[in-house]
């Protein structure tokens, strides 16, 4: 294994889209190679070493290639996006896309995250310490395919639109999150341990949420149909089950209409 | 001033229109046009081992409009789907920014067909009422000359009218209506049935009823024949069929192209079929379900071969994840059924409706292959090339940046056998179709006559477009073709069909090593009818924006100022 290490040396006057700090276009490379990998500020091509400082050769592959940012990266777009393996480690906050298209590896950032963090993610790890804002592990705007694997999980709490369209993988958020939690969803789960203001699977056809807490406002296209003991990230605990959305197409197995499935923790 | 005068030295010339072909020779253009011979201070471009052709002419493409724009709306996963947007070719080279698949922008429609050495290209439906939205589009996409066809076929004043069997009166509206939309000819879409749709309804069969109006598809089409040839307009009825894209709808289509039978052209334009016919092989197909579809090529262009009277376009499937769009509301309806993706749908008053939704012909599919083969296979059943046009009815069956691929296709049974081996049920598939048997390769200038002198000739513009005769517009491609010595390599086709060597657009160079030099100077092309006063016609009009309409007539009329480019196509009508 290798470690490339960034340390951030000026902030960008717009923002950096970092696409090429993933341990793919890194491997093979001398720290001096990837000091000259392109981004782009706002039109203006520019490179990895107009705001970083490199030190460290990649690894050959990128399995064998660790990137370690020392530094805040709030300006900093697409950290680890399609990545497919090796890790990506953001010692500060990252901006939007951070490990968006992401078939493998693990990212992960003891800050906070921007919008779109996980974006039609396929596989892989992503973990935040802080907080994430809005569309994590979401579809691309206008389309239908979300999600596909990979685990996500949020330490702090979450914005809108979490996992728009997923199709599979697990979302993790520790504490709450805001409206809009796997709508449209076809597969996947999703676990929020806080609170959630409302529209939980909203247009949701299959897939699994669990709410630790409390839901504020809940769908009406739900429906209460018993209660029941699970095992939500290795904890046992007693969930009413719902099913739903009622309103929205369902596919069948085995003779049974399957839907979506909400299980919200029961009153002690 | 640079010289006006341009000459394209030593190419093999592939000119049908002049039944040229692969001779070697020189094409010389002065001020834009096309001439004998130009003085010595010409710019000369070097052509030697390449090949030359006219500008192409695309007879049917969804390229501006309210629906166009629908589409680009409700899909911008399409623009992302299209790739790095940012340092494209043109922009590289301090163009307009290109983006889009699908659904291209209007600077990435104009110079993609540029790129491909296209010099006109005919939007294929215009909703009346929206027809300014469509023509601002139309300025906006540089290089390429346009026009657009308004669609009659569920007009109310059309199904009025013809019910009754004024062909008089419909022709003096239709002429009306071209004025006032600044509009090409005469389109019509599932006729009756998008009227229909208005009642949830639709009509599939040639005899079903349009409900409210006491009229059929047999009378609309018919009538809308007779009063294309009353008017002689350069084009002909370009028709988009009833019960399109169902299984066992090509008897369906037989039965409406021998409506033809009835009517003889009478124009001024050298045009001799009385009906274009198109996107044939959304309306080629056997079977009683999805499950026995099977092709219908051989059946319909078994008929095409026979009557002289009508010209179609293919409207090739290309495996592309695509957006369709038609005014054949019902349809779109029927799509997003089958396959569940998001879907808009318009009303446009007394005039049409539209549809769109997206999708995605996946290889891996059955139906999907047995279309692509039904496209083909109507090409190379076909006798007279000069009558079968290559589309993909942009968006529809695939994007127009396709049309290289289509013609390796066209070119190449390696190619074809190629993308049948791909096919995960390709036994199925040959059982199903015709493709697999068929040895035709066709000839660069068989792929000239349905790209070029063809299409032109259809639309009544052979005068203008899509051949190299001194007098014609100064639009020339040069291919990197070597004419004596076609490449093995199938994809050497389709690369140089993709990006010209050089294109040449009302004689100035705007593409150059397959990339954008020039903006151009794109014209908008429109007909205007002149018949005689009709006062009837003229009251009924007058009557229906005052009853019926939600705009007033003085804002309906496409203003001069939306086509500030015009290639004005005068008809005299007598009485
Ligand atoms: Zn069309």
């Amino acid at each position: 294994m290798a470690t490339v290490t960034l340390k951030p040396i000026k902030t960008p006057e717009l923002i950096f889209e970092g696409y090429s700090i993933t341990p793919d276009a890194f491997a093979g490379k001398t720290a001096q190679q990837i000091a000259g990998l392109t981004g782009h500020e706002g039109k203006i091509v520019t490179t990895i070493g107009d705001f970083f400082e490199v030190s460290g050769n990649a690894g050959e592959t990128a399995a064998d290639t660790d990137i370690i940012i020392n530094g805040d990266c709030a300006r900093v777009k697409y950290i680890g996006s399609k990545m497919t393996a090796g890790s990506v480690t953001v010692n500060g906050n990252a901006d939007m896309y951070l490990g968006g298209w992401m078939k493998g590896g693990k990212i992960y950032v003891t800050g906070n995250v921007d919008s779109f963090c996980g974006i039609q993610m396929q596989g892989g790890e992503i973990l935040i310490d802080g907080d994430a804002k809005n569309h994590v592990g979401c579809a691309y705007r206008g389309d239908w395919r979300g999600m596909k694997g990979g685990t996500i999980r949020i330490r702090g709490s979450a914005g809108n639109d979490i996992g728009t369209f997923m199709l599979g993988g697990t979302i993790i958020i520790e504490k709450n999150a805001f409206i809009h939690v796997a709508p449209h969803a076809e597969g996947g789960t999703v676990i929020i341990k806080g609170d959630v203001e409302g529209r939980v699977g909203g247009q949701m056809v299959k897939g699994d949420m669990y709410v630790l807490g409390k839901i504020k406002f809940m769908m009406p296209g739900y429906q209460k149909v018993g209660t029941v003991e699970k095992e939500v990230d290795g904890v046992t605990q007693t969930f009413d089950h719902y099913i739903g959305d009622l309103g929205e197409r369902h596919p069948k197995s085995k003779g049974q209409i399957v839907y979506a499935n909400l299980y919200l923790k029961a009153a002690a | 001033m640079a010289s006006r005068e341009l000459i394209i030295k030593g190419g093999f010339v592939v000119d049908p229109a002049r039944k040229i072909d692969g001779d070697v020779g020189d094409v010389a253009i002065k001020d834009g046009k096309i001439v004998e011979k130009v003085s010595s201070s010409a710019k000369v471009i070097d052509a030697k081992g390449k090949v030359v052709m006219a500008g192409g002419v695309d007879v049917h493409s969804h390229v501006a409009g309210p629906k166009v724009n629908a589409g680009r709306l409700m899909r911008p996963e399409d623009k992302f789907r299209a790739g790095i947007v940012r340092g494209n070719m043109a922009q590289k080279n301090g163009y307009r920014m290109e983006s889009g698949f699908s659904i291209p922008t209007v600077f990435k429609t104009g110079y993609e067909y540029a790129r491909m050495g296209y010099s006109f290209v005919m939007e294929a439906a215009m909703p009346p009422l929206l027809a300014p939205h469509v023509h601002e589009e139309i300025h906006d996409t540089p290089i390429i000359d346009e026009a657009a066809l308004p669609v009659f076929g569920n007009n109310w004043f059309v199904m009025d009218y013809l019910k009754k069997g004024e062909v008089e009166n419909t022709a003096a509206y239709i002429a009306w209506l071209l004025r006032a939309t600044k509009g090409f000819g005469i389109k019509i879409v599932n006729p009756g049935g998008t009227a229909a749709w208005g009642w949830g309804l639709n009509c599939i069969a040639l005899d079903d009823p349009v409900p409210y109006f006491e009229t059929t598809p047999r009378q609309i089409i018919t009538g809308l024949m007779k009063a294309n040839e009353y008017l002689g307009l350069p084009h002909s009825i370009h028709i988009h069929q009833n019960d399109l894209g169902n299984p066992g709808n090509y008897q369906l289509t037989i039965d409406s192209l021998k409506l033809a039978e009835q009517v003889k052209p009478k124009n001024k334009f050298g045009r001799e079929q009385v009906m274009h016919s198109t996107h044939i092989q959304f309306h080629s197909y056997k079977g009683t379900g999805w499950a026995d579809f099977e092709s219908g090529a051989k059946e319909v262009m078994d008929y095409v071969n026979r009557n002289k009277a009508i010209t179609v376009d293919l409207g090739c499937v290309t495996f592309d994840e695509t957006t369709t769009m038609t005014a054949d509301g019902p349809f779109e309806h029927h799509l997003r059924g089958l396959n569940h993706l998001k879907w808009a749908n318009v009303d446009v008053e007394l005039e049409t409706a539209a549809g769109v939704v997206p999708y995605i012909y996946d290889p891996n599919v059955k139906v999907c292959d047995i279309q692509w083969a039904i496209g083909l296979e109507l090409a190379l059943f076909a006798q007279d090339m000069s009558r079968t046009f290559v589309t993909t009815d942009h968006p529809n069956a695939g994007p127009f940046t396709r049309y290289p691929r289509v013609i390796k296709w066209l070119m190449s049974k390696k190619a074809r056998e190629a993308t049948l081996d791909s096919f995960r049920h390709k036994d199925k598939v040959i059982d199903a179709t015709h493709i697999h048997g068929i040895d035709r390769e066709l000839t660069l200038f068989e792929i000239a006559q349905m790209t070029r002198s063809g299409p032109a000739k259809c639309l009544g513009l052979g005068a203008y477009y899509g051949g190299l005769a001194p007098g014609m517009l100064g639009d020339v491609m040069v291919l990197d073709l070597n004419y004596k010595d076609m490449p093995k390599d199938p994809e050497k086709i389709e690369a140089a069909f993709q990006r010209a060597a050089c294109f040449v657009k009302s004689g100035e160079i705007v593409v150059r090593d397959g990339e954008v030099v020039s903006n151009g100077h794109k014209k908008t092309v429109w007909v205007n009818a002149k018949v005689p006063e009709n006062a009837q016609v003229k009251r009924d009009i007058a009557q229906s924006f005052t009853k019926d309409y939600t705009v007033d007539l003085i804002n309906y009329v496409v203003r001069d100022y939306l086509a500030p480019h015009p290639m004005v196509i005068d008809v005299e009508v007598e009485a």
